[in-house]
C-alpha cells in the first residue's frame, strides 16, 4: 500500500488520481456486495418476523393445534391448516414426480441428441412455456385439462389400477391430480432448461475419453455425463418444487377447494397458497386474518425446511462417490 | 483482473455521474410539472368487487358532467375497503355486507352507510337434457347444498317437476372459494330456509360447505366454469354474469309459493318490500311478495358522517347523492339491479346526514 502511494507521489502521468479512485471503486463494490446479500438476509428475516408477527393472534388461540387441526370454519372462527398442508405437500410431490423423468429425459436429449435446429427450436418452444402466466395454465386447466381427466385420465387409470385407493371413488374434473399434471407443466421447463445447459457445459473431451474407452454413446450418457450433473438437477428440482409449492392461481383454478383429505387423488383437495388467494380479500375478523397469514408462516417454513431436506439429501447422495 | 477493476473504476467515475445526475433531475422535473396541469379533485373509493362494473360505469358517466371531479374506485374486495377506510386512506368504501359493531367500533369517526344496489344469485345446473326453469322449493336448495338430496332423480325434485325426465346422475355441488357477497347472501338464504343449516354451517362470505360432493370455483367464472363442465353440477351464480352469459338456471319458490326467476325485477320487488333497509337491519332473503325473488341482498357505500376535509367531503356528498338517484337508472344497462325509489329515499335521507358545513 505504502509502496504505491509512494510510487504514486512519483508519478508524473496522474496515477496518483487514479489508484486512489481504484480503491475507491473496491471499496464500493465490496459494500455493494456484502450489502446486497445482507438485504436478502434481511428481507428473509424481516419477512419471517413479519409473519410470525401478523400470526400471533392465532398463534396464541390455537398453538400448535393449528397444525393437526382439519377445521377450517369463518362462521365458528375455528381453523386449521392440516388440509391445505397435505394438499399443498402431495400437489407439489406428485408434480415433482411426474416432471423429473420428463424434464431432465428432454433436457438431456436436446443437449446430447437433437440435431443442432430442432434443438434450437425446441429450447426456444420450452423457455416460451416456462413464460406463459400461470393464470393462461389454470384457465387452460379449468377448460381443457379438467375435462379430459373426468372423463378419458381418469376413467382410464381407474380400469387399470383402481384396486389402489388413490384411484378410487367420483372422479371430479377439478382434483388433486388435475392440479398435480397443471404443475408437473408448469415446472418441466424449469427442470428441462437447467438441465440442458449443465449437459451442454460439459466439456467435449470427457465424453471423448469415455467414449475412447469404448462406451457407447449411450453409457456416455448414462454413467458419465449424468452423474457429473447430478447435484445440478437436483438444484433444479428444488427450484422447480419451489415454484410447485407457491403456485397459487393455477391450482386454485384446477384443485376444486375443498378443504378435506381425501386417499383418492380424484377428489378435491386444498392449497395453503389457494386458501389465502381465496380469502385474504374478505376475511374481516383479525382472528381469520391472524390464521391466513399463519398459513403464510406455515408455507414459508415448508419451504425452507423441503429446501434444507434437498440440501442434505443431496449431500448424503453424493459424498459416497 | 487488473482490468476489470479499472472497468469498475470508470463506471463508478464522478465524471460519469456528473453527466447522469443533471439528467435525473430534468426527468423529475418534468413529472412533477405535468402533474397540476388539470384541476379535478380526485375522490378515491376502494371495496366490494361486485359494485365495480356498476361504479365504474356510473363514475365515467358522472365526470363526464362533472369535470371538476374524478373517481377513482379500487376493487379490492369488501373486506379490503372496509380496512383501508377505516384507516382512513380512502374517501368512502364500499362493501356487500354493511360493516358491524365490532368494525364500526374500530373506526374511530361516525360511519354512514347507504344501500347503493342490489345483487341476487341465480341457481345454475348442467343436467344433459334438461333446459332453464327447473323448479326448486328453498327447502330443496337447502338440502341439495346441505348433502341430504344426492341424486337428480331424488323423488323430491322429481315432484316439483313432473314431464322432466330426470338423469340418475349424482349431484355435485359448487361452491365459491374466494369470499364474496354473493355467498353471504345465498347462505343468508339458506339460515333463513332451514333451521339445520343455520345451526351447522351458519351466514358468511366464506363458509364450511357440508355437502361432500362440493368443489369450489374462484369467483364467479369459476363456479360458472366448473357448473358447464360437470355434468350434474349445480352451482350459484350472480345475477349479471347469469344474464350475461346465458347460463341454464332454475325458478325458485318465493315465501308465497310462486315460482320465479332471478331478473331485475324480481330482485327489485323483493327490496321494495322493506323500503326501511338499515345497516342493522338489511337482510332481504326470502322476502314476503308473489313477485319476489328469494336470495338477493344489498350492496353498500360507508361514508364518513364528518368527513376530514368539508370541500372535498361535499363533492363526495354530491357524487353519492347522484349515485343513489340518476345513477341508478344506468344500473340495468350493465345488468345490476336499481334501487326500488322508496330505498332511494332512505339512502338519500342517510346521505343528508353528512356534514359537510
Amino acid at each position: 500500500m505504502s509502496g504505491a502511494a509512494a510510487g504514486g507521489l512519483e508519478d508524473r502521468f496522474g496515477h496518483t488520481r487514479v489508484r486512489p479512485r481504484g480503491r475507491l471503486a473496491a471499496w464500493l463494490f465490496s459494500v455493494a456486495l456484502y450489502g446486497s446479500c445482507f438485504l436478502f438476509f434481511a428481507v428473509i428475516v424481516g419477512l419471517f418476523l413479519e409473519l410470525l408477527w401478523g400470526s400471533r393472534l392465532s398463534l396464541g388461540k390455537f398453538g400448535l393445534r393449528f397444525l393437526w387441526s382439519t377445521q377450517w370454519n369463518p362462521v365458528t372462527q375455528q381453523f386449521g391448516a392440516l388440509p391445505f398442508l397435505y394438499g399443498t405437500v402431495v400437489s407439489s410431490g406428485i408434480a415433482l414426480l411426474l416432471a423429473v423423468w420428463v424434464g431432465v429425459l428432454a433436457g438431456v436429449y436436446l443437449a446430447e441428441f437433437a440435431p443442432r435446429q430442432l434443438s434450437f427450436m425446441l429450447s426456444l418452444l420450452i423457455e416460451l412455456l416456462a413464460a406463459v402466466p400461470s393464470v393462461v395454465y389454470g384457465l387452460w386447466g379449468l377448460f381443457v385439462l379438467a375435462p379430459i381427466v373426468s372423463s378419458w385420465i381418469g376413467p382410464a387409470l381407474q380400469a387399470a389400477f383402481g384396486f389402489l385407493p388413490i384411484f378410487q371413488g367420483t372422479i371430479y374434473g377439478v382434483n388433486m391430480l388435475t392440479a398435480s399434471l397443471i404443475l408437473a407443466l408448469m415446472i418441466v421447463p424449469t427442470i428441462t432448461a437447467i438441465t440442458r445447459d449443465l449437459v451442454a457445459a460439459i466439456p467435449p473431451r470427457v465424453r471423448e475419453a469415455s467414449l475412447a474407452l469404448g462406451a457407447s454413446r449411450w453409457e456416455t450418457t448414462y454413467k458419465v455425463v449424468l452423474p457429473l450433473v447430478r447435484s445440478g438437477i437436483f438444484g433444479a428440482c428444488m427450484l422447480a418444487l419451489g415454484r410447485a409449492l407457491g403456485e397459487t392461481i393455477a391450482t386454485t383454478m384446477v384443485i376444486g377447494n375443498r378443504p378435506a383429505i381425501s386417499a383418492s387423488l380424484f377428489a378435491p383437495g386444498y392449497t395453503v397458497a389457494s386458501v389465502i388467494a381465496n380469502e385474504f380479500t374478505e376475511a374481516t375478523t383479525n382472528l381469520y386474518l391472524s390464521a391466513l397469514i399463519e398459513l403464510g408462516l406455515i408455507l414459508f417454513v415448508v419451504s425452507i425446511l423441503v429446501n434444507g431436506a434437498g440440501r442434505l439429501l443431496l449431500q448424503l447422495l453424493v459424498r459416497p462417490q | 483482473m487488473a482490468s476489470r477493476a479499472a472497468q469498475t473504476s470508470r463506471l463508478l467515475s464522478a465524471r460519469h455521474a456528473r453527466l447522469y445526475l443533471p439528467g435525473l433531475g430534468l426527468i423529475a422535473f418534468a413529472v412533477g410539472s405535468t402533474h397540476p396541469a388539470r384541476a379535478a379533485t380526485q375522490i378515491t373509493g376502494a371495496g366490494s368487487t361486485f359494485d365495480y362494473p356498476l361504479f365504474s360505469k356510473a363514475f365515467y358517466v358522472y365526470g363526464q358532467s362533472h369535470r371538476d371531479v374524478a373517481v377513482n374506485y379500487q376493487s379490492i374486495g369488501s373486506g379490503g375497503g372496509i380496512q383501508q377506510f377505516t384507516a382512513g386512506t380512502v374517501d368512502f368504501g364500499a362493501s356487500d355486507v354493511p360493516m358491524n359493531a365490532e368494525e364500526l367500533a374500530r373506526a374511530h369517526f361516525d360511519v354512514l352507510q347507504i344501500p347503493v344496489t342490489l345483487g341476487g344469485a341465480g341457481i345454475a345446473y348442467n343436467l344433459p337434457g334438461v333446459a332453464k326453469g327447473l323448479k326448486f322449493t328453498r327447502e330443496l336448495v337447502a338440502d341439495i347444498y346441505l348433502g341430504k338430496v344426492k341424486k337428480w332423480n331424488d323423488p323430491a325434485i322429481a315432484a316439483l317437476n313432473p314431464g322432466v325426465k330426470l338423469p340418475n346422475m349424482p349431484i355435485t355441488v359448487v361452491h365459491r372459494s374466494d369470499g364474496s357477497g354473493t355467498t353471504y347472501i345465498f347462505t343468508d338464504f339458506l339460515s333463513h330456509v332451514s333451521p339445520e343449516w343455520k345451526e351447522k354451517v351458519g351466514t358468511a362470505k366464506s363458509v364450511q360447505w357440508p355437502a361432500p360432493s362440493s368443489v369450489g370455483g374462484k369467483g364467479n367464472e369459476g363456479v360458472a366454469g366448473l357448473v358447464r363442465q360437470t355434468p350434474g353440477a349445480i352451482g350459484y351464480v350472480e345475477l349479471a354474469y347469469l344474464l350475461q352469459n346465458e347460463m341454464t338456471y332454475g325458478q325458485i319458490q318465493n315465501r308465497s309459493g310462486q315460482y320465479v326467476y332471478p331478473t331485475i325485477d324480481t330482485i327489485r320487488a323483493a327490496a321494495a318490500t322493506k323500503p326501511d333497509v338499515s345497516s342493522t337491519n338489511f337482510s332481504i332473503v326470502d322476502a314476503e311478495g308473489a313477485e319476489s325473488y328469494p336470495i338477493s341482498g344489498y350492496s353498500w357505500v360507508l361514508l364518513r358522517e364528518q368527513p376530514r376535509d368539508p370541500a372535498r367531503g361535499a363533492l363526495v356528498k354530491a357524487v353519492m347523492t347522484w349515485l343513489v338517484s340518476k345513477g341508478q337508472d344506468l344500473a340495468a344497462s350493465v345488468d345490476y339491479v336499481p334501487l326500488p325509489a322508496n330505498v332511494q329515499e332512505t339512502a338519500l335521507k342517510t346521505i343528508n346526514e353528512m356534514k359537510v358545513s
